[in-house]
């Protein structure tokens, strides 16, 4: 065995060595985690709300899903600014709530963004089989499986290799990717190299085809454009400052989204009947193809396989720590516990999630693997006002520190639990069978846990925050 | 039976490199994790320890000194 004083291990504070997680991130990789999870999805799958509830409706519940997200985004920073540590919502639950929800809610960060990536990977493969058949390739001779592959292998060698490569990275093809929206927003609106108008009113824009109940069933794909923000948390334990980067990076990561998101629907909804809108595959690239510019087409093809990059990236990064926290608290086999001595990474983690990841990139079933990613999110979102409540009555603000205290408490948590409420009922709507059978999913493991792995659990090592006696203890 | 042996165009190389670089970097991470859990005692490797900050430890150790 090495000696561990010449590799990345220290000792801790009772002289015992120890590899920890790097700290080395700051704000920009956490704008970067967050944003480069969710904008993939402003540059597909938004526009589904357009089928359910028309333009109009699709902005309506924009902004709504939007509140629900800065709800979560208030919520988070002023959580995870105390709990400085891996695991994000996960590490929350067990502090706050207990063992079998904490349990849980590390299943669902883990589903949401492993099916995630596999979404994304699989998107990435198609774009390039798309990509050659455009540039000359007999139709049906490319096969997207190696790009598949391609993509999620060379992103978990970034994770693998360390967290400051892999979110730089993500930090530089998100810009690419939110600046490619940005230009074709500023090309449409002074008319640069476009060829026509905008023309919302022409289009129908102004109406509401399937009423209110419309704008209801456009809610559950409205959280397409917000989708995964909330994963910044998972960066806790590798930021510098906690307390100011986390909120700082999750705040500014929200902006970005809103922006982005109105912008996108902006445009699409300008140039294409929402009859088609609500069908395409990827409104933004077609917007970008009605203009005719090769710059413009180009810059958005390249904007749309860096968004879905950025998003496995961010998927890896936060499934593997949510994965190494349950192994940390053995929730899991402590092996998944293991730190890189010289890369400081949850390495396998990383590796373990491979090849789940990449066989349901394989399968290639879309539609079923991002809503079981939406749900498991969407159930997180539902922890989320419990978890808020919980923690002010059990620490309230003069009791422990705060990097950031939410205004207007407990006003957000309502508003999220509500809206989370009336996503419920839209997803019921669209994905009844599905949501149902999720449901069961989770039953059954929380059953599971009970029975046979909570007697691993250590439950007085897990209370690692240095804070006081909660109040009513 | 070994249709896919045969060269059919450019894209059939920027393929198998593709599933070459894929498995050449997968490969040398499991190789990795294996050297390394050769080299270090798992006590050593899941020794991680959760709100650790050592910034803040540093800084403590350094105003101290």
């Amino acid at each position: 065995m090495t000696d561990i004083t010449a590799s990345g291990a220290k000792a801790d504070s009772a002289g015992k060595p120890s590899i920890n997680l790097a700290k080395v991130l700051g704000p920009i990789h956490v704008w970067a985690l967050g944003v480069g999870i969710v904008l993939v999805g402003e540059f597909m799958g938004w526009n589904l709300s357009i089928e359910k509830g028309g333009a109009l409706g699709s902005i309506i519940a924009c902004w709504i899903v939007g509140l629900l997200y800065t709800c979560v985004a208030m919520i988070d920073s002023e959580v995870t600014s105390t709990v400085a540590a891996a695991g994000g919502q996960y590490t929350q639950a067990k502090h706050t709530t207990g063992p079998l929800m904490a349990f849980n809610v590390g299943l669902y960060l883990v589903l949401a963004y492993t099916m995630l990536e596999a979404a994304d990977i699989f998107v990435f493969g198609d774009l390039v089989r798309i990509a050659a058949e455009n540039l000359g390739a007999e139709p049906g001779s490319v096969d997207a499986r190696p790009f598949v592959l391609l993509a999620v292998s060379v992103l978990a060698w970034l994770n693998y290799r360390g967290v400051f490569m892999a979110l730089s990275v993500n930090f530089l093809i998100t810009a690419v990717a939110f600046a490619s929206i940005v230009i074709l927003f500023v090309a449409y609106q002074f008319g640069i190299g476009t060829g026509q108008d905008l023309q919302h009113q022409e289009l129908g824009m102004g109406s509401l085809p399937y009423g209110w109940m419309g704008v209801l069933a456009a809610f559950q794909f409205a959280i397409w454009y917000y989708l995964g923000i909330e994963g910044t948390c998972q960066a806790a334990e590798e930021v510098r400052s906690c307390g100011r980067s986390l909120p700082l990076g999750t705040m500014t990561g929200m902006i970005t989204l809103l922006i982005a998101a109105a912008l996108t629907w902006y445009v699409c909804s300008g140039v294409m009947p929402w009859e088609y809108l609500g069908l395409t595959l990827a409104p933004l690239y077609d917007a970008s193809l009605m203009t005719g510019n090769t710059v413009l087409i180009v810059l958005l093809w390249t904007g749309t396989v860096f968004s879905a990059l950025a998003s496995a990236n961010g998927c890896i990064n936060d499934a593997a720590r949510a994965w190494f926290s349950m192994g940390r608290d053995r929730y899991l086999p402590q092996f998944f516990a293991a730190v890189h001595p010289k890369y400081r990474t949850p390495y396998r983690a990383i590796l373990f999630l491979i090849p789940i990841a990449a066989s349901f990139g394989f399968l290639q079933l879309l539609g079923p693997v991002i809503t079981f990613s939406i749900l498991s999110g969407l159930l997180g979102y539902t922890f989320m006002p419990i978890n808020m409540f919980r923690f002010r009555s059990k620490w309230p603000l003069d009791t422990i520190k705060r990097g950031y205290i939410h205004p207007f408490h407990p006003l957000p948590s309502i508003v999220l639990i509500t809206l989370c409420a009336a996503t419920y009922v839209a997803v019921y709507l669209g994905f009844g069978t599905q949501l149902l059978a999720m449901m069961v999913f989770y039953v059954v493991a929380s059953v599971w846990f009970v029975l046979f792995r909570y007697k691993f659990v250590r439950r007085g090592d897990q209370f690692t925050m240095a804070w006081p006696r909660p109040r009513g203890y | 039976m070994l249709d896919f042996l045969q060269f059919r165009g450019p894209w059939d190389v920027v393929q198998l490199a593709a599933w070459v670089v894929s498995i050449a970097l997968l490969l040398w991470m499991l190789w990795d994790a294996i050297r390394v859990s050769k080299q270090y005692s798992e006590d050593v490797l899941t020794s991680s320890q959760e709100g650790v900050d050592e910034l803040a430890l540093q800084q403590d150790a350094h105003k101290k000194s």
